[in-house]
C-alpha cells in the first residue's frame, strides 16, 4: 500500500461541489439561481456558503432560470462578478436572457450540468441541452472530470472578462456521471485563486451601467450599427481561443495543472487512429486506450475542450494525416448522418489530409458509454482505417437503428 | 484496481458508504472514485452506487459491470440476482448481516465477509443506519485499508458526538467483522 501522505488541500467531493467552490473562490458580488436535478447540490453548497459568511455575495434565490439569468446580467452590466448555475429544462426556460446575455457582451460565468431536454421528460445524462444551445453567442467549455470543472470555472472568470474577449462562459459536465461522481479534487488556496484573476484588476475597465449616467444597453439597432456589433461578437469569439490557450499555460505555471487550451490530445502523436469526444466519456475512453495500446494498437484521443467557438484550426492541426477518426457525440443533429460534432468536423474534412470520419451516437438518453462500447468504437474506426466498409453512423448502444438503413 | 458495487435501500447510506471509502483511500495518497447509480433517491427504494479503488488514478467514468467486491448493506438482497451480476471469479462480499447462516452462494464468491452492523449501529448511534459500521468492516476484509484513514474520513461527515459514535461503529466494524474462504 502506498502510504504517501496526501497534500491536505485535496478533499473528496462532486462535481457539483468542484462546481460550487470554485465560484466561492473567484469572489462573485451577485450569485442568482434556482435548482433543477443534476444541478440543485451546486445551490445547495453556495447556500450553505452564503449562510455561514463564507461567500460575501449577494445571493438571490430567484423563482425561476429566466430571472436568474436575467439578474446576473443586469449585475454583470452594472460590473459585477456573477455566477449561476443550470442544467436542462433550467437552460431552456432563461433561454431569451441567454441570448441577450450574450448579445449585451456580459461576462457571466455560469455552469450547466448537462442533461436531456426531449418531450419525454426524463432526468437523463446526455449534452443536447449544449447543442440545441450552442450558437447562443457564448463561449462552451466541457469539463472531464471534477478537478477539471474546478478549474474551468475559474479559468472561466479570466476568459470571460478579459477587455478583449468580454463574452459569457459555460462550463458544461455531464450531469449523474460527473455531477454526483466523488473523487480527490485539489482545492487551491484563496490566495493563489485571487492571484490569478488579479491581471484582470491591472486591464482597462469594461462599459458599465451606473446610476444617473445616460448609458444604455440592448437599445434598438438595425442594418450597419448591429450588422457591427454582430462582427464584433464573431471576431471576439475567434480571439477567445488564442486567449483560452493562454489562459491555460498561465493556469499551469500557478496551479501546476495543464490541459492543452482548445483540445486535450491523449496519445495522439504517433496515432494512426484518433476517437474525437467530449466530457466525461473521455476518462473511459482514455483507460480503454490505454488497454490497446499494450496490444500495440496506434490509437489516441482528441478531446474536445473548448466547444465555441468551434475549435476548428487546432483540430485540424491534431487530427491532420490520421488514417480515421471516430467523433463520439452525446446528443442528435437532425437531418445529418451523424452526431453534431461529427457534422462539424466533417466541413473541415478535405483539410485532414485523407483522414477518413466515421460518427458514433453513444450515452444518450442516460444510456452508459460503456468500456465495451469504446472498444467496438475503436474496432469500428480501426476496420475504417484498413479500408473496410463502416457505416458512416452507428448507435452503439441501440443496435436496432443500425439495421433500419432503409429511411436515408 | 478495485471496482466495488454497493447494494442497499435508501436511508441507510449506501452513497455515503461509497463516498467515505474514496475519501479514505484519498487519504493513503491512493485514488477513489464513488458515484450512485442513477434513479430517484427515496427512502425505501433499493439504492445501488459504485466505488473505484486504486493506486493510480481511476480514469474510467462509467458503472460498475464486473465487481471484484460486492458490499451488501440490506441483507434482504443476499440472494438477489442483481447482486451477483457480473461478479469475477475470485470475488468477495460483504453482508451486513449477523451470522453465516450459510445460504450466501455463488460460483465466483471465494470470500464471505460478515458484520452485524444493524446491531453495532443500534448500540453505538441509536439508530439502524449500518453504513460507518460497514466502511470499517470494509477496510479489514479488503485488506485495502487500514483504519486510520477511514477513521479521520469520517470527520468530513460527521461532527461532535455523531463523529464519535460513528468512529466507534467504524473501529467495531473493522473489529467484530468476521470472514470465511470459501
Amino acid at each position: 500500500m502506498n502510504t504517501t501522505a496526501i497534500s491536505s488541500n485535496i478533499q473528496v467531493i462532486t462535481g457539483n461541489a468542484a462546481a460550487a467552490i470554485a465560484a466561492k473562490l473567484a469572489r462573485p458580488d451577485v450569485v442568482a439561481a434556482y435548482p433543477i436535478t443534476p444541478q440543485t447540490e451546486v445551490i445547495e453548497q453556495i447556500s450553505s456558503f452564503h449562510a455561514s459568511g463564507d461567500m460575501d455575495c449577494e445571493l438571490i434565490t430567484v423563482e425561476g432560470e429566466n430571472s436568474a439569468m436575467n439578474a446576473v446580467m443586469a449585475a454583470s452590466l452594472a460590473g459585477g462578478r456573477v455566477f449561476t448555475a443550470s442544467s436542462s429544462w433550467g437552460l431552456v426556460f432563461m433561454y431569451d436572457a441567454v441570448l441577450a446575455t450574450a448579445g449585451a457582451r456580459a461576462p457571466v460565468v455560469m455552469v450547466n450540468v448537462n442533461r436531456e431536454t426531449p418531450g419525454i421528460i426524463a432526468v437523463s445524462s446526455g449534452q443536447q441541452d449544449m447543442i440545441s444551445t450552442r450558437d447562443a453567442g457564448w463561449i462552451f467549455l466541457i469539463a472531464e472530470n471534477c478537478q477539471e470543472i474546478m478549474d474551468l470555472v475559474l479559468q472561466s472568470y479570466r476568459l470571460a472578462e478579459d477587455y478583449d474577449i468580454q463574452l459569457p462562459v459555460m462550463v458544461h459536465y455531464d450531469g449523474f456521471f460527473l455531477s454526483y461522481l466523488s473523487e480527490g479534487v485539489e482545492i487551491p488556496a484563496q490566495e493563489t485563486v485571487d492571484q490569478f484573476l488579479s491581471v484582470l484588476e491591472s486591464q482597462p475597465k469594461r462599459t458599465m451601467l451606473r446610476p444617473g449616467e445616460k448609458l444604455g444597453v440592448g437599445t434598438h439597432g438595425i442594418l450597419g450599427g448591429y450588422m457591427e456589433l454582430r462582427h464584433k461578437h464573431v471576431t471576439a469569439m475567434e480571439r477567445s481561443k488564442a486567449k483560452f490557450d493562454a489562459i491555460d499555460q498561465e493556469f499551469a505555471d500557478i496551479f501546476s495543472r495543464s490541459y492543452g487550451g482548445q483540445l486535450e490530445e491523449y496519445l495522439t502523436e504517433d496515432a494512426d487512429m484518433v476517437l474525437v469526444g467530449s466530457g466525461s466519456m473521455c476518462g473511459t475512453i482514455k483507460s480503454v486506450i490505454d488497454e490497446q495500446r499494450e496490444k500495440g494498437i496506434r490509437i489516441g484521443l482528441v478531446k474536445i475542450r473548448m466547444y465555441r467557438p468551434f475549435p476548428h484550426q487546432a483540430l485540424v492541426k491534431a487530427l491532420k494525416g490520421k488514417k480515421a477518426i471516430g467523433v463520439v457525440d452525446r446528443s442528435l443533429a437532425f437531418g445529418f448522418d451523424g452526431g453534431p460534432i461529427y457534422t462539424e468536423l466533417k466541413a473541415f474534412e478535405t483539410k485532414l489530409g485523407g483522414a477518413k470520419l466515421v460518427s458514433f451516437i453513444d450515452g444518450i438518453a442516460n444510456t452508459d458509454i460503456t468500456k465495451t462500447n469504446v472498444k467496438q468504437m475503436i474496432q469500428m474506426t480501426a476496420d475504417l482505417a484498413d479500408g473496410k466498409d463502416v457505416p458512416e453512423v452507428t448507435w452503439v448502444s441501440y443496435p436496432k437503428a443500425n439495421k433500419d438503413k432503409g429511411e436515408k | 484496481m478495485s471496482e466495488v458495487r454497493f447494494h442497499g435501500r435508501g436511508g441507510q447510506g449506501v452513497v455515503t458508504t461509497s463516498k467515505i471509502l474514496a475519501n479514505a483511500f484519498a487519504r493513503t495518497g491512493q485514488f477513489g472514485a464513488s458515484f450512485p447509480m442513477f434513479g430517484f433517491e427515496r427512502r425505501g427504494a433499493p439504492v445501488t452506487a459504485f466505488g473505484r479503488f486504486s493506486d493510480k488514478p481511476v480514469k474510467e467514468k462509467t458503472q460498475i459491470y464486473n465487481p471484484n467486491i460486492l458490499v451488501v448493506l440490506d441483507p434482504s438482497q443476499k440472494n438477489s440476482p442483481a447482486v451477483f451480476d457480473g461478479l469475477v471469479p475470485g470475488g468477495m462480499l460483504l453482508i451486513n448481516d449477523k451470522k453465516n447462516k450459510g445460504d450466501i452462494r455463488h460460483e465466483n464468491l471465494r470470500k464471505l465477509a460478515m458484520v452485524d452492523a444493524n446491531g453495532i449501529a443500534m448500540e453505538e448511534i441509536g439508530l439502524p443506519i449500518p453504513n460507518t459500521v460497514v466502511v470499517g468492516a470494509f477496510a479489514k476484509m479488503s485488506g485495502l485499508l487500514d483504519i486510520d484513514p477511514v477513521l479521520e474520513a469520517l470527520a468530513d461527515y460527521f461532527s461532535g458526538k455523531k463523529l464519535d459514535a460513528n468512529r466507534v461503529c467504524a473501529k467495531r466494524g473493522f473489529e467484530e467483522v468476521t470472514t470465511v474462504d470459501l
